[in-house]
């Protein structure tokens, strides 16, 4: 070995034993850190000091003190010999004609196998209910013409909100249902351009569903200059006069209107469900 | 004593022989052959951080009132689940740097997992024998991805509650079966009752175990069938040149794991990442603007962003428009993938023998362009994903900018492709010329 190498080989070292140094330097750094409750930070420096003085002192050291590459080993095909595989084809072949009656006994096991692994799947039924008409309606429909509540159940007054104003509403008693949820604003004396609902509106509010017709986010922007609803998700708009019908992004439904009116006392109600099932569609629905 | 435990153990087990076999097992060396290996090692941080933050962790979305050491949240009704998240955060010591950690190492997982990818495409290491391992593989990145977007949705946070939202309709846009599959899984109209002691014994138990189960035969599969090589001096298809496993490659493999888990710590001690605190509690009625999902679902965010407003009502059905770049462009993703060795090998007949030398990029202009294409299709699919973001930098507006991303989506990626096929082109000129000074060289030196 000449005297470069071996000057090499001793910086090596050095640089191994120094990082290792820095490990456990960095491992006593971390449980002491913990012990003093000195906060992620100084843990985390400590612990990964730990684990990059012996990551590199392992790297340096394989690197500059062990074999180095260029050694050799021979590779096989995976296939045996043609005739190898022959002959364990014809031993299995044969060791199977020996079974005696395959022909039924094996078409009754298949049909065993098969009805059991599916059977054994039918209490995948039970991790949830039938659809049945559960996105088709909302707590809205509900013959009492239930009251507008905000998220902590206040009933909300037909004069409350001022002109551009807006808030989120659930019907009376299902305060936080994922599905009801709708917004009602104050439009003022506006007339809808949606037709056959000019009396959907009560003492200038109008009410839409929530729940972006697109991938079902919260729509949850309201710009009252220009009277349109964004969803900040996906960034579709909808224009809120014109039946809060799609101008902008990907969602191509209207969102879902609730027919409004005042009761006897003054608050906001719906008379009816929404105008369509609320958020994204799906295949089965027509 | 060591060779006592190994007379003991080979008296057992006859380790002897495997051991020797075992160790005298040669790897080559290229630093592209280190990303799998990266993303081994993430997997195996995700593991150990993991298991710690489960001991906190409470599936529930039963209603608590947070009582916790973040002053700003104390009073507010959150559920179980947030509340456990937040003292895991603020009150279990060590318990904020370990969930940060085990935050980026999923990040790095599955980017690690997506480049090895790339190089395994690039490099044509999927060709026979390799086919049933880039299977695995592809299999492994889907599985990454759901146990991904599972343990982003845990927290029970504002972000994650929009994306199960999210997730909700895309379920639900599946032809026919979507309806119930997503009450299946949800156990419910959305929000549903089940959904997160679901997500939580998926993302803990049933993916991991999984994925456990399909590295170990990956692996396995690299040790049956020999890793791959590229073309060099003494290097062919009947052998492979590089390090023993004893000592050399085994001391190195081992200093990248610590390298890696000591990067990640790094990370997860200086980065913030996935602040619940700032986003709070989720409320179905609640959004924020900005939102951002983990990287690996960019491209599905920015598909779902670039979609043109189309839906289709025809014969009695709907099919609504998420079923288009939630369903339709993620399915033809996966099954491309899948389908690719055999696409190829159909169309070059190279299924006739074994491929044990890698092949370099520019030496197959035809798949590297379309390898670059599709990668340019994904990445403006990605970047348009942030197209509010963008707005909000530029001034633009949004549908400005959504529409330019239309247009580069169509664009770039044949633009890309021509590139890429010419850059072969120049790349082989190049070598050919050198070839060429080489022998002019050897054949001075000779003459001399």
């Amino acid at each position: 070995m000449s005297d470069d190498a071996r000057t090499d080989d001793r910086r090596t070292e050095t640089s191994v034993l120094v990082a290792f140094g820095v490990a456990t330097a960095g491992a006593v750094g971390f449980v002491v850190a913990y012990a003093l409750d000195a906060g992620a930070g100084w843990m985390g420096t400590a612990l990964s000091a730990a684990f990059l003085g012996l990551g590199y002192g392992l790297v340096a050291w394989g690197h500059g003190l062990m074999p180095p590459g260029d050694e050799v080993e021979e590779r096989h095909v995976m296939p045996a010999a043609p005739q190898r595989e022959q002959e364990v084809g014809a031993y299995l072949r044969e060791r199977g004609l020996e079974v005696r009656r395959r022909g039924l006994l094996g078409v009754a096991l298949a049909t065993a196998l098969g009805a059991t692994g599916l059977a054994a799947l039918v209490p995948l039924w039970s991790l949830g209910p039938r659809p049945g008409d559960a996105l088709l309606r909302t707590a809205w429909a509900n013959p009492t013409n239930p009251r507008m509540v905000t998220t902590q159940g206040r009933p909300v007054r037909a004069d409350e909100l001022e002109l551009g104003g807006i808030l989120t509403v659930f019907p009376e008693g299902h305060e936080g249902a994922a599905d009801a949820q709708a917004l009602v604003i104050q439009l003022g004396d506006v007339a809808l351009r949606s037709p056959g609902r000019a009396d959907w509106m009560a003492a200038g509010h109008v009410a839409y569903s929530k729940v972006c017709t697109h991938a079902g986010c919260p729509v949850g922007l309201y710009e009252a200059v220009q009277q349109t609803l964004f969803c900040p998700c996906h960034q579709s708009a909808f224009d809120v006069v014109a039946g809060a019908s799609p101008f902008q992004g990907p969602a191509t439904q209207p969102l879902p209107q609730l027919p409004l009116a005042v009761d006897d006392e003054g608050y906001l109600v719906a008379t009816g469900d929404f105008s369509a099932p609320v958020g994204p569609g799906w295949w089965d629905h027509p | 004593m060591i060779a006592r435990v190994a007379v003991w153990l080979d008296r057992r087990l006859g380790a002897a022989e495997v051991a020797a076999a075992g160790a005298k097992k040669v790897f080559p060396e290229h630093w592209s052959f280190l990303l799998g290996e990266i993303a081994l090692y993430s997997f195996l941080v995700l593991l150990a951080t993991g298991t710690f933050l489960a001991m906190f962790f409470e599936s529930s979305l039963e209603e608590v009132v947070y009582d916790g050491a973040y002053e700003p949240l104390q009073g507010v009704e959150v559920s179980a689940a947030f509340s456990s998240v937040m003292r895991l955060s603020f009150d279990v010591r060590a318990g904020l740097l370990v969930r940060q950690i085990h935050h980026w190492a999923a990040l790095i997982f599955v980017a690690a997992i997506v480049v090895h990818l790339l190089r395994i495409f690039f490099t044509g290491a999927f060709r026979r024998p390799r086919e049933l391992n880039w299977i695995l593989g592809v299999t492994l990145l889907i599985l990454a991805i759901v146990e991904g977007f599972a343990g982003y949705s845990l927290p029970d946070d504002l972000l994650s509650g929009t994306g199960l939202r999210i997730g909700f309709s895309i379920a639900q846009s599946i032809p026919f079966i979507g309806e119930s599959l997503a009450f299946l899984v949800w156990g419910g109209e959305y929000p549903g009752d089940g959904i997160l002691s679901r997500l939580f014994i998926a993302h803990v138990w049933v993916i991991p175990l999984l994925m456990l189960g399909l590295v170990t035969v990956h692996v396995g599969l690299v040790v049956r069938q020999k890793h791959t090589q590229f073309p060099g001096p003494g290097h062919t298809n009947d052998n492979v040149v590089g390090q023993r496993l004893w000592p050399t490659y085994a001391a190195k493999a081992v200093g990248l794991l610590f390298l890696l888990a000591g990067v990640l710590t790094a990370m997860g001690t200086l980065f913030q990442i996935n602040p619940i605190w700032l986003y709070g509690p989720y409320d179905v009625a609640a959004v924020t603007t900005g939102a951002q999902p983990d990287w690996y679902m960019g491209w599905l965010e920015g598909a779902l962003r670039l979609m043109p407003p189309v839906a289709i009502s025809a014969f009695g059905r709907f099919v609504p428009n998420v079923f288009f770049p939630g369903v339709l462009v993620a399915g033809l993703t996966f099954g491309a993938l899948y389908a690719w060795p055999f696409v190829e090998q159909w169309r070059t007949g190279e299924a006739d023998c074994e491929h044990h030398l890698l092949d370099r990029p520019r030496d197959r202009p035809g798949r590297t362009a379309f390898g670059v294409a599709v990668v340019t299709f994904y990445s403006t699919l990605f970047v348009g994903g942030s197209n509010d973001i963008l707005a909000a930098m530029t001034g633009w507006n949004v549908e400005a900018i959504v529409r330019v991303f239309q247009v580069l989506l169509v664009v770039l990626p044949p633009l890309a492709a021509w590139l890429t096929v010419r850059t072969c082109a120049q790349l082989r000129v190049a070598d050919d010329h050198g070839r060429a000074v080489e022998q002019v060289r050897a054949s001075m030196t000779t003459s001399n």
